[in-house]
């Protein structure tokens, strides 16, 4: 007998509560458990939380006007006017406003990174990122600034919100599914927490129409 | 890892004695029990999301082999592969013949506490392969060739000054003093192990049956790392946790976060399924997933099933005043604080964990704490009374209960006996009003005075009318 068997041998002896049947009707009704009350306001709300997780926000009625505006906020601190964006990103004013964006995914060299968002969950104030061809999860990662790019009508207010959107979009779940809430830190050392670990030093949020 | 429980008591007093220890644990205080504090009422209904956290990994564990059988189906579908094993010293032999088959050379691990129960690192060395830890914490144990003294903050009992030592020993630096230097130094040295890795190692917080995901939750990024780069990720977890949706996981992650280190959401939950599509430029060609079993499944169905609800938060040890003034090296095995004093003698047997069940007070902090609702200083009694039964107790300690269980019986000769016993230590105590020792409990009093009753007894005020 080998392990599998063994382990599930001793398993099925333990009671079975449910049927087959019912657990496929759970399964397929996927239910909520007890949920944060809506905020009034699902923008502000994110913003709020946003802010909290030490991302850095910028807002826009043109999505033309972000590569402009991602400029500024480069200039203003001392960082690269080049990078990495998403394949899926191209066709943005990049180098009218004097970025070099190559569209491909991050090495350990990239500095900045521009991605777009799924979709993003006021709750927390978290970004929901998939990896794919168009969008590699790298960018997202690697380099030291992450720069997302955040369609104010994909704000929804919790986390089973944005299940149920990638339910509606996708068959299932990409291979990499990535909640960001922040720039990556750690307090390892004395339980004293220091902003960029492993992934980005800084978040920056760009709300702008899609 | 190898299980030192046994050596719990002599530990204890080398932990109290150990100052850098104790400012150490210090912090853990005040950065994980008030950051718990000023986020958790965030939870719009607390006690609901309790509840409804503790049915959803009772759900599971009532049928686990349902549960494991469909997160198996839907992950082999999405190409991954599912293996089970039985012990530690089985996960280090799959991983290692994983590690041979794809002609590993090098790997980069992120936390996995399942890992450590295996002593897997030093497996694979044994099997030619090099093993770099990259969550900070692990890096530093790696480096420094310790064991970690918390789930959640491994290193918890290390301060600033050393760690700079180690690193300057280490990578040959200058010496670096800010905790910020020290950080950028660590991912600096990592980066190139990350990008150069061909095997990644993680755990895996949640098993997601409906899509057949593994779900880690981390904050340094590393995680997402170690499972993006290289072309195999090997994910390394215990049976019990799968949870059946991604609302269920969602319900759970209101409160992990919140009850370990007092954030409303870590900075990352990467939610991964299956290997890479051919199209994509990223992600593992090759994804094991290994579900250890290591004595897990002989709860199932017993008096101590409700320990495998367990989603390995910490909040327990940490406000816990036993774990607060000795860390958690002196449990002698991986898990430290409440949960550890009972899984580790459920998992590395009774025998080799004497001291462990007793070595709480009872006061019932972590139960308060808990996410998922875990009873546990209802176990530890549990685990008191199999003592008992299974004659591990002293001669000393048996004769003592019995004795007391005969007088508790008998309320007359009760009375009488602690009538007289409270007048003889007020006469002991002298004017200090206090007793330097105490026979049958001299490992108590060797340590500090115990005060000498005072007034009326409790029988004698109640006989009086008199109510408190």
């Amino acid at each position: 007998m080998n392990a599998r068997d063994k382990i599930l041998g001793r398993i099925a002896r333990t009671a079975c509560a449910e049927s087959g049947e019912e657990i496929a009707a759970y399964l397929a009704q996927h239910p909520r458990g007890p949920l944060p009350p809506p905020p009034e306001n699902l923008l502000a709300h994110f913003a709020e939380r946003a802010l909290k997780l030490s991302s850095d926000i910028l807002e826009t009625s043109e999505r033309a006007e972000v590569p402009a505006m991602l400029a500024r906020y480069l200039q203003q601190n001392s960082l690269p006017m080049r990078g990495v964006c998403w394949p899926s990103l191209t066709n943005l004013p990049w180098r009218q406003a004097g970025l070099d964006m190559q569209p491909r995914p991050a090495n350990g060299h990239d500095l900045v990174g521009v991605t777009g968002t799924f979709c993003a969950i006021a709750e927390t104030g978290t970004l929901l990122l998939l990896g794919g061809e168009q969008t590699p999860a790298t960018t997202s990662l690697l380099p030291e600034t992450h720069v997302a790019i955040v369609d104010p009508t994909r704000i929804v207010a919790t986390m089973e919100d944005a299940w149920d959107l990638l339910r509606r979009e996708f068959k299932q779940p990409p291979r990499s599914v990535n909640f960001i809430s922040g720039p990556s830190r750690t307090a390892d050392i004395e339980q004293t927490v220091t902003l960029g670990a492993h992934g980005p030093y800084r978040v920056l949020l760009i709300l702008a129409p899609a | 890892m190898q299980n030192n429980s046994a050596d719990f008591k002599r530990q204890v007093t080398i932990k109290l004695a150990d100052v850098r220890l104790q400012e150490a644990l210090s912090h853990l205080q005040t950065r994980f029990v008030e950051g718990r504090s000023a986020v958790i009422g965030e939870i719009h209904d607390l006690q609901k999301t309790r509840n409804a956290a503790a049915e959803i990994r009772d759900r599971v564990l009532n049928d686990l082999e349902h549960w494991l059988l469909y997160f198996e189906q839907q992950a082999t579908k999405r190409g991954a592969i599912v293996h089970w094993a039985e012990t530690g010293a089985d996960v280090n032999r799959i991983v290692a013949e994983i590690a041979v088959g794809h002609g590993v050379r090098s790997a980069v691990k992120s936390k996995s506490m399942v890992s450590e129960e295996c002593g897997l690192n030093e497996a694979l060395e044994r099997a030619g392969v090099e093993v770099m830890e990259t969550d900070l914490g692990e890096y530093i144990l790696q480096i420094a060739h310790e064991a970690p003294s918390h789930i959640v903050a491994p290193v918890v009992h290390k301060n600033k000054e050393e760690i700079s030592d180690l690193f300057a020993k280490t990578h040959r630096l200058p010496r670096k003093t800010g905790i910020a230097e020290l950080c950028r130094e660590a991912r600096e040295i990592l980066r190139p192990a990350f990008l150069n890795a061909d095997m990644g190692i993680s755990g895996a917080n949640f098993l997601i049956a409906e899509t057949g995901s593994t779900l880690i939750v981390t904050n340094e990024g590393n995680g997402r790392l170690v499972t993006t780069l290289p072309r195999v990720h090997v994910a390394i977890t215990g049976i019990e946790k799968v949870v059946p949706t991604l609302e269920d996981a969602s319900t759970l992650l209101r409160l992990l976060p919140r009850s370990a280190t007092g954030q409303s959401i870590t900075n990352y939950v990467s939610v991964l399924t299956g290997t890479k599509d051919k199209n994509d430029h990223e992600g593992p060609e090759h994804f094991h997933i290994i579900l250890l079993d290591n004595g897990r499944s002989r709860l199932l169905g017993g008096e101590m099933q409700d320990m495998l609800r367990c989603i390995r938060c910490g909040a327990c040890m940490n406000h816990c005043p036993v774990y607060q003034n000795i860390g958690g090296h002196a449990y002698g095995w991986v898990y430290p604080g409440p949960m550890g004093s009972i899984l580790t003698p459920l998992l590395g047997g009774m025998e080799n964990a004497p001291d462990l069940p007793n070595a709480s007070t009872l006061c019932g902090a972590c139960a308060v704490v808990c996410p998922v609702k875990i009873p546990l200083p209802d176990l530890l009694r549990k685990l008191r009374e199999k003592q008992m039964q299974l004659g591990m107790k002293s001669r000393q300690e048996t004769l003592l209960l019995r004795a007391w269980a005969w007088l508790a019986l008998h309320p007359g000769i009760y009375g009488m006996t602690t009538g007289i016993a409270v007048r003889l230590m007020r006469l002991l105590g002298g004017e200090k009003k206090l007793l330097h020792s105490l026979p049958g409990a001299r490992g108590w009093s060797g340590g500090r005075d115990f005060p000498a009753p005072q007034g009326m007894t409790f029988r004698e005020l109640y006989r009086q009318g008199k109510r408190l």
